[in-house]
């Protein structure tokens, strides 16, 4: 029989990180009423419904799925995330703004900030709103951006969605603090100590699903302000005389395709990817275009009620 | 290596076994979380940042923005400024100090790394507190031109307090002190003063400058004499085996995973030990005893589950466990108690008031709780002892801690998972306290439930019957008392075991502080259902004759008896027929509005759907509707003992 030791030594750091992450999501099913996935399509999510298939197995995970669609997703995100949640069998809840909609906001006629309050934002918090969920997980990490370096993994928020950094409750050991007074809600982030490294070996190591916009293909592209997006679909104004271009391009982020900026890339397979980006010099959310502003920027709209 | 002889894309061979490789590499690295503290403008920031940007974990346009943001607020002239990496909050960057504990993460070859930067300044303490709590090492940092200051003491105390076991003392701003060797060796005799009484496994003593980077991850030209390792270099070789990986094996109960009848797993992260399909567990504090049958996870069963694996316990027996057991090594098993001595960090602006009603919730548990009395503070800067009547935020105190219910537990310094809590505020649901457990106030607490071996079948099978609660529900005057006593004189003939449960006998003793109010009815019906319930066990046919009205309550009662004891009897007789019987004149006293919420009167009487025996008075006598329900007992093998 093999020793104690040899046992301990076998948990690797995504094997704690998974562990950890599972723990999470069962404190969830266990105290909060109403707790509900937010899921947005992209390689974070995926893990993150992966971590929930195990956290569970063999009972379905006891949430529905959430997608907040802002109508200007890339189309085979809207086909692959039905896909995947019919293959998870879970059920699966899309919430659009229907103010929005109907006053026809969009990223080319009222700018990406407009755009991404109304569609995304407000959505977010109708949508909580009106199922009453008291816990959502989101699929944020700590290694992203700094200020949610400082997020707890249960993120508090009053009944107005706000986040309020300087009276976060303080978070030890395991111990989730998960008591809410009614319409007040909890942010769960239990992929927060994963990196983006750390999401890409899982994935290859696991074979997580992922849309194929995460691998380089020949795609039409204009370039914008330095960005190269992607035509998806004929709702993008072209400059006159303006041809997009074919290239070889993928994405390191998804999102809305207006926002979401492509790199040229020869990396088809998983692995290519992983090893681009362990070679890159620019951090994942260089790609998109509501970061680019001052750096306090994700602070307030977080504030705000974005996750 | 063959030409793919394609003009399509194709990665390189070699590259491709290459970042294989890597993978594979890196997918096995440990991982070790650490924390950094120290006083305020020790460099802590600087140090991180410093480790973040030397592990080339800092990208171009996160390294200009910081150029950008040095132009600014920056302190460090032309240089970038690398603790505005790291002080995420623009507050934060805007004051200059760091005042929310943050996470940063970055690797070596070796091990994956979680730091937590904690904040110097004073009135933060707290979240020194949160970083400790999931640390394996502490790095305290000390300005080598001030040596210990009151906050290194405090540092250190709260790295102890919270149960670390490796402590690096980084001697910081070397370049400032002319990298004297003396200068270290003074401030490791000391911080040794006091820091070899705190119960540190070790502590390592390493001279460096974060600003220039000697000895942060590579050694020092500068410090020659120096022969420990670099401070990476001793994250990176730091023994992280803790003190639970030699204890018994826990695994606190946090959700009952029950996807349908075949299958009943008790999933939760293993606390401490490990556990192995056969072996025997006791749970505690339910007291109940069982075989490890299977360890179930998404990918096959396991062989053996060790501590910090999320795992599925399926047990050979079906035991009654839920969420706030500890599943324990049936020889080592966890204490159990309700009163205790505690260590407790208050964090709330709003003092501990003793004797206050909080809400104390454990890794899987939340119970009320109070402290009963403060026995003292403690100094954290000269560690003494002081009299106290309250805790102030940032001030540690020992305590006796008494519960509402009992709850399993280890001693904290056996055991971080299973000896810590945390108190919540029950207005605000603010966490307000961080606590660690000592040890029971109770010398019974070591005494664990026996899992008492004469069980209710037994009991029953004596009594050469098997256990059933008949409900006897109808409106008032329908003749349930009747037929109830009717049937137990047949059966107390018939040789059987029997008790009678009366809605107006237990009015008049257990239940006579209850009135008419829907809240009162209900109530009323719980103990009539826990005492039912209590009957059952000792393996006796209990009538229970009770108006019962609502359908709810009725369910409530059935959901808490056994499968297949619960016996619904309807006795359906028109209200037309109840009210001119009215044996007791209570009809007339509703109709003439001296009594309220009279069921059927004023109030509603809901009948059962599916009731499992259903008798009607207005159409058969008292004498044949007993006859009926005996009958239904002897068909379905109730007054048979096998």
């Amino acid at each position: 029989m093999p020793s104690k030791d040899d046992h301990i030594a076998r948990l690797t750091h995504l094997d704690r990180l998974e562990a950890e992450s599972i723990h999470i999501m069962r404190e969830v099913a266990a105290t909060c009423e109403k707790p509900v996935m937010l899921y947005s399509v992209g390689k974070d999510s995926a893990v993150m419904l992966h971590l929930a298939m195990k956290a569970f197995y063999p009972s379905t995970p006891p949430f529905p799925l959430m997608h907040v669609d802002t109508g200007w997703k890339f189309r085979e995100m809207i086909a692959f995330r039905d896909a995947e949640a019919r293959r998870v069998n879970m059920e699966l809840l899309v919430w659009q703004n229907q103010d929005g909609l109907r006053e026809g906001i969009g990223p080319f006629t009222h700018g990406s900030a407009v755009h991404t309050d109304i569609m995304k934002t407000q959505a977010l918090k109708q949508a909580l709103d009106h199922y009453g969920f008291d816990a959502a997980f989101g699929g944020a990490r700590r290694d992203e951006e700094k200020s949610r370096a400082k997020e707890r993994v249960f993120s508090f928020r009053s009944a107005q969605h706000r986040w309020d950094p300087k009276n976060q409750r303080p978070e030890l050991w395991n111990i989730y603090n998960t008591q809410v007074a009614k319409g007040e809600s909890m942010r769960v982030f239990p992929i927060s100590n994963w990196t983006e490294l750390d999401i890409w070996q899982y994935i290859h190591k696991e074979g997580i699903p992922l849309p194929s916009l995460y691998l380089a293909a020949k795609r039409p592209v204009v370039e914008r302000d330095g960005v190269l997006i992607m035509v998806d679909d004929d709702r993008i104004p072209m400059n006159e005389g303006e041809v997009p271009e074919e290239k070889m391009v993928r994405f390191r982020t998804l999102g809305c395709y207006p926002l979401t900026g492509a790199v040229e890339s020869e990396a088809t397979s998983l692995t290519d990817v992983i090893q681009e980006m362990l070679l890159t010099t620019t951090s994942e959310r260089q790609g998109r275009v509501i970061d680019a502003d001052a750096g306090a920027s994700m602070e307030a709209k977080k504030a705000e009620g974005y996750f | 290596m063959t030409d793919q002889g394609s003009s399509s894309y194709a990665p390189d061979a070699a590259i491709a076994a290459d970042i294989l490789a890597y993978l594979e590499t890196h997918e096995n690295k440990d991982l070790l979380r650490f924390l950094t503290c120290g006083s305020v403008d020790d460099g802590k920031s600087t140090l991180i940042g410093r480790l973040l940007y030397d592990t080339k974990m800092i990208y171009e346009d996160q390294l200009a923005a910081v150029e950008q943001d040095s132009r600014r607020v920056g302190t460090t002239g032309e240089a970038p400024d690398l603790a505005l990496l790291v002080d995420g909050l623009a507050a934060e960057r805007e004051q200059g100090i760091t005042i929310d504990v943050a996470y940063r993460f970055f690797s070596t070859e070796k091990r994956k790394f979680i730091v937590a930067d904690t904040p110097g300044h004073e009135q933060y303490t707290r979240n020194m507190a949160t970083g400790a709590s999931t640390a394996d090492v502490a790095i305290i940092l000390i300005d080598a031109r001030h040596g210990v200051q009151v906050q290194t003491r405090r540092h250190a105390f709260i790295a102890s307090l919270l149960g670390i076991r490796h402590v690096a003392v980084a001697v910081n701003k070397m370049d400032l002190v002319d990298w004297s060797e003396a200068r270290l060796h003074e401030i490791e005799a000391e911080f040794r003063r006091f820091g070899d009484g705190l119960g540190f496994g070790d502590i390592t003593a390493i001279p460096m400058s974060a600003l220039t980077g000697d000895n942060v991850t590579e050694k020092s030209a500068a410090m020659p004499w120096y022969t420990g390792p670099a401070l990476l270099e001793y994250l990176e070789t730091v023994d992280i085996l803790q003190t639970e990986d030699d204890a018994p094996f826990r695994l606190p109960v946090q959700w009952v995973n029950r996807p349908n009848l075949d299958f009943r797993g008790f999933a939760g992260t293993v606390a401490s030990g490990s556990i192995a399909p056969g072996d025997e567990i006791i749970t505690i504090p339910s007291g109940k005893r069982s075989k490890v049958k299977s360890i179930s996870t998404f990918d096959g069963d396991l062989p053996r589950a060790v501590r910090e694996q999320a795992v599925t316990i399926v047990l050979e027996d079906e035991i009654d466990s839920s969420r706030g057991d500890i599943i324990c090594d049936k020889d080592h098993p966890a204490e159990q108690s309700d009163q205790f001595r505690a260590k407790l960090l208050w964090m709330a602006e709003k003092e501990l008031l003793p004797g206050r009603q909080y809400r104390l919730r454990t890794g899987n548990k939340t119970v009320g709780a109070s402290v009963s009395a403060l026995k003292h503070k403690v100094d954290v800067n000269d560690f003494s002892k002081r009299a106290g009547k309250t805790l102030e935020l940032n001030e540690v105190g020992v305590c006796n801690l008494s519960l509402a219910q009992p709850i399993a537990f280890d001693p904290y310094a056996k055991n971080r998972r299973t000896g810590s809590f945390i108190l919540i505020d029950r207005q605000t649901n603010e966490t307000v306290g961080a606590g660690m457990l000592d040890f029971s106030l109770r010398r019974a607490a070591n005494v664990v439930w026996q899992d008492l071996n004469v069980g209710r079948a037994e009991r029953a099978r004596q009594k050469h019957q098997r256990s059933a609660v008949l409900w006897f529900t109808g409106l008032s005057g329908s003749g349930k008392s009747t037929i109830a006593n009717l049937v137990e004189r047949r059966l107390y003939d018939m040789g059987r075991h029997t008790y009678i449960l009366d809605g107006d006998n237990v009015r008049h003793g257990l239940n006579k502080d209850l009135g008419f109010t829907d809240a009162d009815r209900v109530e009323n019906i719980r103990r009539v259902s826990e005492t039912a319930k209590l009957m059952a066990d000792a393996g006796l046919i209990t009538l229970v004759s009770f108006i019962s009205p609502f359908r709810t309550e009725r369910q409530i009662a059935r959901g808490m008896m056994a499968e297949g004891e619960f016996i619904e009897i309807h006795v359906d007789t028109p209200l037309a027929v109840a009210e001119a019987r009215d044996v007791k004149g209570l009809y007339a006293k509703a109709r003439a509005g001296k009594i309220k919420n009279f069921t059927g009167i004023d109030s509603a009487y809901e009948d059962p759907l599916d009731p499992e025996i259903r008798v009607n008075t207005a159409r058969m006598s008292a004498e044949d509707a007993a006859e009926t329900i005996v009958a239904y007992l002897e068909r379905a093998g109730f007054l048979s003992g096998e």
